[in-house]
């Protein structure tokens, strides 16, 4: 699978022999896991296995949740009720479920934002890049689908502030909306078919990882010099890698328990501090909360959603040239949109020779701005809409575009990038001494 | 400078999104200490039973706990009474609608406590998650991180920051209370001082009765509370085992990686 040269799995005994010959999965498990991966990988390179690990969590906990869980907006409510107070270790599972989210979240983040520093998404990864971005949207919409299960008064008016995003769409928007809710309001309808999509998503998501796997697999991981492995002999690749087993599986899993062990503190002590209060209301379709908030990890992109404006002129230039097709509201969800779209081309955005930020001394700066540009708009997505935070939202709306569509362009042709190492081996040596032992041990990253 | 940034985001984030869900507009909420604050508060027994006492005396008169079964009152990490007791307070103090007898009888332990939706007071069930308190220190949400996020406070709050103005809009009396968002609350006071006599001898000063009623709330809202951080306690240290275990195996298998004599 790889074209990393390593070696192949070779049945040992009868038995295998047999079932290779029939089936050679055993190969493929063997081939999967034994992956020549480069040694180089730091502690950013772990949020894949995290990913995997919440993925298989909301999987369990969702499907046993599921047997005590009913979907029927009379009903919902109390059901979660029944699954907190009566099923055995129930609060636990709840609990476990919705903090899971955030969790996914959490890894999703610093995966992506991993794969913007250090140039994972180049070529000859743009397919993975590709998929995994897919997961991601796939991953916002089963969370937001979630998030309306409990029935609360979030879970309402979240629903129908979102679902009204469609309805922003010119002339299709309303008919589009009204067959997505499944009526003219959020209703019992709707329920059930977020209830029936967010169960669904999940094997969707499952799929996609195993695509995303095997994209990479074909191409090697990036790693942190963004230096390929050499693949000119099966000996030179074997110094620039280790087998993914043991090596990283072992640091992953150690990597894994240490988050999971925050993890568990924040579901043991203090499993609503992520939630909104309102959500312990029951939904009611005749009392508006006063602030419509999603939950965090949606928030930049709500930030972007609120930030144009119809006084913005690049909405009112927009507005003048489709005639009015575009209104600001749908200038909104086009922005917000676009701001994940735009990750997604990031491959191609990107003019760069230099895969790695590490040697790019330009980028990191414009790349630093874009983290403290995130956190901004997540902030500011939670702030009411009003001055300052709407020229702030502003602000930082245009650098997430300005980053993507005019820095990453033009860091290429401008930037001097400095001198890379020749191999992962020599990187990987500059960074361990040779005489064994002696406890100088730095870190294997920065 | 990636792992720099990485620690910095994750502190802004946990900033970020305290401040985020703390926020809303609001009163002033006194940060009332209460005995299961933090990662290891217990619900004081005693106090559950005095808060149900005001309860079942003064709020139930207007409010209903429609998802708290009346035999949770027996179990454990709650007010514990014993199993007898709670038959008997169930008969006692509520009558119930049994469909199959087409008519009333006294409540028995397995129904819950009644709906109550006679003036239009909600059902407080949830209520003590269903609000924030204390948002500090400063809207950084750090008090909600380590002390919950302080339902209870709010609604020992809102019982005792009564001013005694009134006014009246549009045919209904409002009552003015500083810890209700917009100041002008539609419930008269409940609570006066000394409106129950605790069988505990216990204070049944204003402040005491109100943060009782706001225990039992909290623990009616959150029933699993202590065995939910149990399991917390219990995870962490398991984890944390198991992480050093994990750390030492990698540090072994990736010695000969890191430091070959070759």
């Amino acid at each position: 699978m790889s074209g990393i040269p390593h070696d192949h799995y070779e049945p040992k005994t009868g038995g295998e022999r047999w079932v290779h010959k029939r089936l050679p999965i055993l190969g493929l498990l063997y081939d999967t896991i034994m992956i020549p991966t480069p040694k180089n990988l730091n502690w950013m390179w772990i949020w894949g296995i995290v990913l995997t690990f919440c993925l298989a969590l909301q999987i369990i906990t969702g499907i046993v949740l599921v047997m005590h869980y009913t979907p029927h907006v009379d009903l919902a409510f109390a059901s979660v009720e029944h699954i907190m107070r009566n099923v055995n270790g129930g609060y636990m599972l709840r609990y476990l479920h919705a903090n899971g989210a955030s969790l996914f979240f959490v890894a999703v983040y610093l995966h992506i934002f991993r794969g913007l520093y250090y140039g994972s998404y180049k070529s000859p990864r743009e397919i993975t890049w590709i998929i995994g971005m897919l997961i991601y949207l796939a991953m916002m919409g089963t969370a937001f689908m979630g998030y309306v299960l409990p029935w609360g008064q979030m879970s309402f008016w979240g629903a129908t502030v979102i679902t009204g995003l469609f309805g922003a769409i010119p002339f299709i928007g309303e008919p589009i909306q009204t067959w997505l809710l499944g009526g003219p309001a959020v209703d019992n309808a709707t329920l059930n078919r977020f209830f029936s999509l967010h169960y669904l998503l999940p094997f969707v998501i499952a799929a996609l990882v195993a695509v995303h796997i095997w994209a990479f697999h074909t191409t090697g991981n990036n790693n942190p010099t963004g230096v390929e492995v050499r693949r000119t002999s099966k000996a030179d690749a074997a110094k620039d890698t280790v087998p993914f087993w043991p090596y990283f599986v072992i640091k992953d899993l150690f990597a894994l328990a240490v988050i999971l062990a925050v993890f568990f503190a924040i579901v043991g002590f203090m499993p609503n501090y992520l939630g909104h209060p309102d959500n312990y209301l029951e939904a009611n379709p005749l009392s508006t909360p006063a602030h419509i908030v999603p939950e965090w990890y949606f928030l930049p992109f709500y930030a972007i959603l609120r930030a144009f404006t119809s006084e913005v002129w690049v909405v009112q230039i927009a507005s003048f040239v489709t005639g009015g097709i575009v209104d600001a509201k749908f200038f909104g969800v086009l922005a917000m949109f676009g701001a994940i779209i735009a990750m997604a081309l990031a491959p191609w955005l990107d003019t760069s020779s230099v895969r790695s930020g590490r040697y790019r001394p330009m980028f990191k700066w414009w790349f630093g701005l874009l983290v403290i540009d995130f956190i901004a708009l997540m902030w500011l997505g939670a702030m009411p809409a009003e001055e300052p935070y709407a020229s702030f939202s502003l602000i930082a709306s245009a650098y997430w575009f300005g980053y993507f569509f005019v820095i990453l362009p033009l860091l290429g042709v401008i930037e001097k990038p400095l001198p890379q190492p020749a191999t992962i081996e020599e990187d990987f040596d500059a960074h361990y001494s040779k005489t064994g032992g002696t406890k100088t041990a730095v870190s294997p990253a920065e | 400078m990636f792992r720099k940034i990485a620690l910095s985001a994750a502190t802004a984030l946990s900033l970020v999104t305290g401040s985020a869900f703390a926020a809303g507009e609001g009163g002033h909420v006194t940060d009332y200490a209460f005995s299961f604050e933090g990662p290891f508060g217990a619900y004081d027994q005693a106090q559950l039973q005095r808060g149900l006492q005001v309860f079942t005396e003064v709020c139930s008169a207007c409010h209903g706990l429609k998802y708290v079964p009346l035999r949770s009152l027996s179990e454990d990490g709650g007010p514990a009474m014993p199993e007898d007791q709670v038959r008997a307070y169930a008969a006692q103090t509520f009558t119930v609608y049994d469909p199959e007898l087409d008519e009333d009888r006294p409540a028995i332990p397995t129904d819950h406590f009644p709906e109550n939706n006679g003036v239009g007071a909600p059902d407080l069930s949830l209520m003590a998650k269903a609000r924030a308190g204390f948002h500090g220190p400063y809207g950084t949400g750090l008090s909600q991180l380590f002390n919950g996020m302080g339902g209870a406070e709010y609604i020992a709050s809102l019982l005792t920051h009564y001013t005694g103005e009134e006014k009246v809009e549009a045919g209904t009396t409002f009552y003015e209370n500083t810890a209700f968002p917009g100041g002008w609350i539609a419930m008269a006071p409940p609570l006066a001082g000394e409106d129950v006599e605790y069988a505990d001898g216990h204070s049944n000063e204003l402040h005491h009765e109100a943060q009782d009623v706001a225990a039992f709330l909290m623990w009616t809202a959150e029933p699993k509370m202590m065995a939910r951080k149990q399991a917390g306690f219990v995870g962490v240290v398991f984890l944390t085992l198991l992480a050093v275990l994990l750390y030492l195996t990698n540090k072994r298998i990736w010695r000969n990686v890191k430091y070959k004599n070759d």
